[in-house]
């Protein structure tokens, strides 16, 4: 298993990550991360762990940070309940989280 | 649940909502009352549903209960909606064709006539409050009292104000009724002035002669896409299949809860008491959906289920006393309709226990309608 993710991350970098850096958006704001970043790390790296919210409006993040969990979703360009721990951060990428949410 | 069934005038077999109501109604008019529930209260046909609360117009009888049923949820819910998850979403009965068009017309009147708000929608007005719905329908009647609420809750709702008058529940499977009594699966005999059998689907098993049959229903719910929908979203065809007395069908309906997920639905299927999901139906009643609004394909489904109606070969609940039987009132055979018409039927049958006026006539939901 985890021979298998080393190949996709080698796979993902020879398929055209450019080179050493690509830039995403978090919530609007620009954040630049290394090629094989996932989304939710670089959700910790902006600064704001939370990636979503409850019905309640309590704040959620990755828990289980391998696909389980369910609480690291995120809408990534555009789409809706997307696993931040199992996506790649590629670059021109927009993410949206529960964070500027407002609780209830 | 764990008191003991003595003294009481009322004893109530089954707690999902009709159940909770009429012990609700029984006890506000200062009967004592025990319910008896086997599972959990509200877990059965009162916890698969949409809890849809809509006003359906397929005969004046519907028309009465489900407007004065509608109106009793209203007072219910009242100021403190979020008790109840209540949505005043508004039904939308979507017209595929100009056929069904001009159904939504005769309907707009029949409402009307009656008091309920509506407005008719052209193709415009219909894509403008729903923009998911696919290019070329012919529009749609929107009803506006319509809403929803989260059964189970209404149901424990209901039974809490119940047992703050004094009614106890008691957790036991009833096995047979008797004449002012039920006999529990313990062997034990309970007597009451009034035996109330509001088990819906499980009715006919205790009472064989009732012409009450298990109808099957899938749904499935989606993770939360706020938004997506904005009212309850039901085909006109769907008066075609709801009331069929026979076959499988499937018809389009949506329903946006209050947490952003949309409840699909809507399925049905005789013949079997087997609440396992059926991958095939399944697929055929989510199909449907996707032809009505193709974005659905694209959303998540969480879960699956299934529940059974309690059906009468005419459509309208048995809400009065056993013709045969004494002590014994039925309130039972509320199909897919029981959230909306189960405070109605409460009314009524406590007003009949109680030789009070009811509001509407009683007559056509009389179960000796069918000489059981």
């Amino acid at each position: 298993m985890f021979e298998f993710a080393a190949h996709t991350f080698a796979n993902n970098r020879a398929n055209g990550d450019k080179g050493d850096s690509l830039t995403l958006s978090i919530n609007a704001r620009a954040i630049t991360v290394a090629p094989g970043v996932s989304v939710a790390a670089a959700i910790a790296m902006a600064g704001s762990i939370v990636t979503r919210r409850s019905v309640g409006g309590a704040a959620r993040a990755p828990l289980c940070g391998m696909g389980v969990c369910q609480e690291c979703r995120v809408t990534i360009d555009g789409r809706p309940h997307q696993l931040s721990c199992q996506t790649l951060c590629a670059d021109g990428m927009h993410v949206q989280t529960g964070a500027l949410e407002r609780a209830a | 649940m764990g008191h003991q069934v003595n003294n009481t005038d009322v004893i109530v077999v089954g707690a999902g909502i009709v159940g909770a109501a009429c012990a609700d109604a029984l006890s506000e008019r200062g009967l004592r009352v025990a319910v008896i529930e086997q599972d959990i209260a509200g877990g059965g046909a009162t916890a698969a549903g949409m809890g849809h609360l809509v006003v359906m117009d397929d005969n004046a009888a519907e028309l009465a209960l489900s407007a004065y049923s509608v109106a009793l949820w209203n007072d219910l819910v009242g100021e403190r909606p979020q008790r109840h998850e209540y949505s005043g979403c508004g039904t939308i009965w979507v017209a595929a064709d100009e056929e069904e068009m001009d159904a939504a017309r005769v309907k707009a009147q029949t409402l009307s006539a009656y008091g309920v708000t509506c407005e008719l929608l052209s193709p415009a007005a219909l894509y403008a409050r729903e923009p998911q719905l696919r290019a070329g329908l012919a529009g749609g009647l929107l009803v506006k009292g319509d809403g929803l609420v989260y059964p189970p809750k209404s149901a424990r709702i209901l039974l809490d104000r119940a047992m703050r008058r004094g009614a106890i529940t008691k957790r036991a499977a009833v096995t047979a009724i008797e004449d002012h009594g039920v006999v529990l699966a313990d062997g034990t005999r309970h007597q009451a002035q009034h035996i109330v059998l509001a088990a819906g689907s499980r009715s006919s098993a205790l009472l064989p002669e009732l012409p009450v049959q298990p109808k099957k229903g899938h749904i499935a719910i989606t993770d939360r896409y706020p938004g997506f929908v904005r009212h309850q979203l039901v085909e006109l065809g769907y008066i075609k299949s709801a009331h069929a007395a026979s076959g499988d069908s499937v018809a389009f309906n949506l329903q946006p809860r209050p947490t952003g997920q949309v409840l699909i639905g809507s399925s049905r299927q005789f013949d079997t008491i087997d609440t396992a999901v059926e991958p095939a139906m399944l697929q055929r009643m989510l199909r449907h959906a996707t032809t009505f609004t193709p974005a659905l394909a694209q959303l998540n489904v969480l879960r699956c289920w299934t529940g059974l109606r309690a059906a009468t070969p005419d459509g309208l609940p048995l809400i009065g006393p056993h013709p045969a039987r004494r002590g014994l009132w039925l309130a039972t055979g509320h199909e897919g309709l029981g959230i909306t018409t189960s405070l109605a039927t409460a009314q009524l049958l406590a007003g009949q226990m109680q030789g009070e006026s009811t509001r509407i006539s009683i007559n056509p939901y009389l179960p000796r309608r069918f000489h059981v």
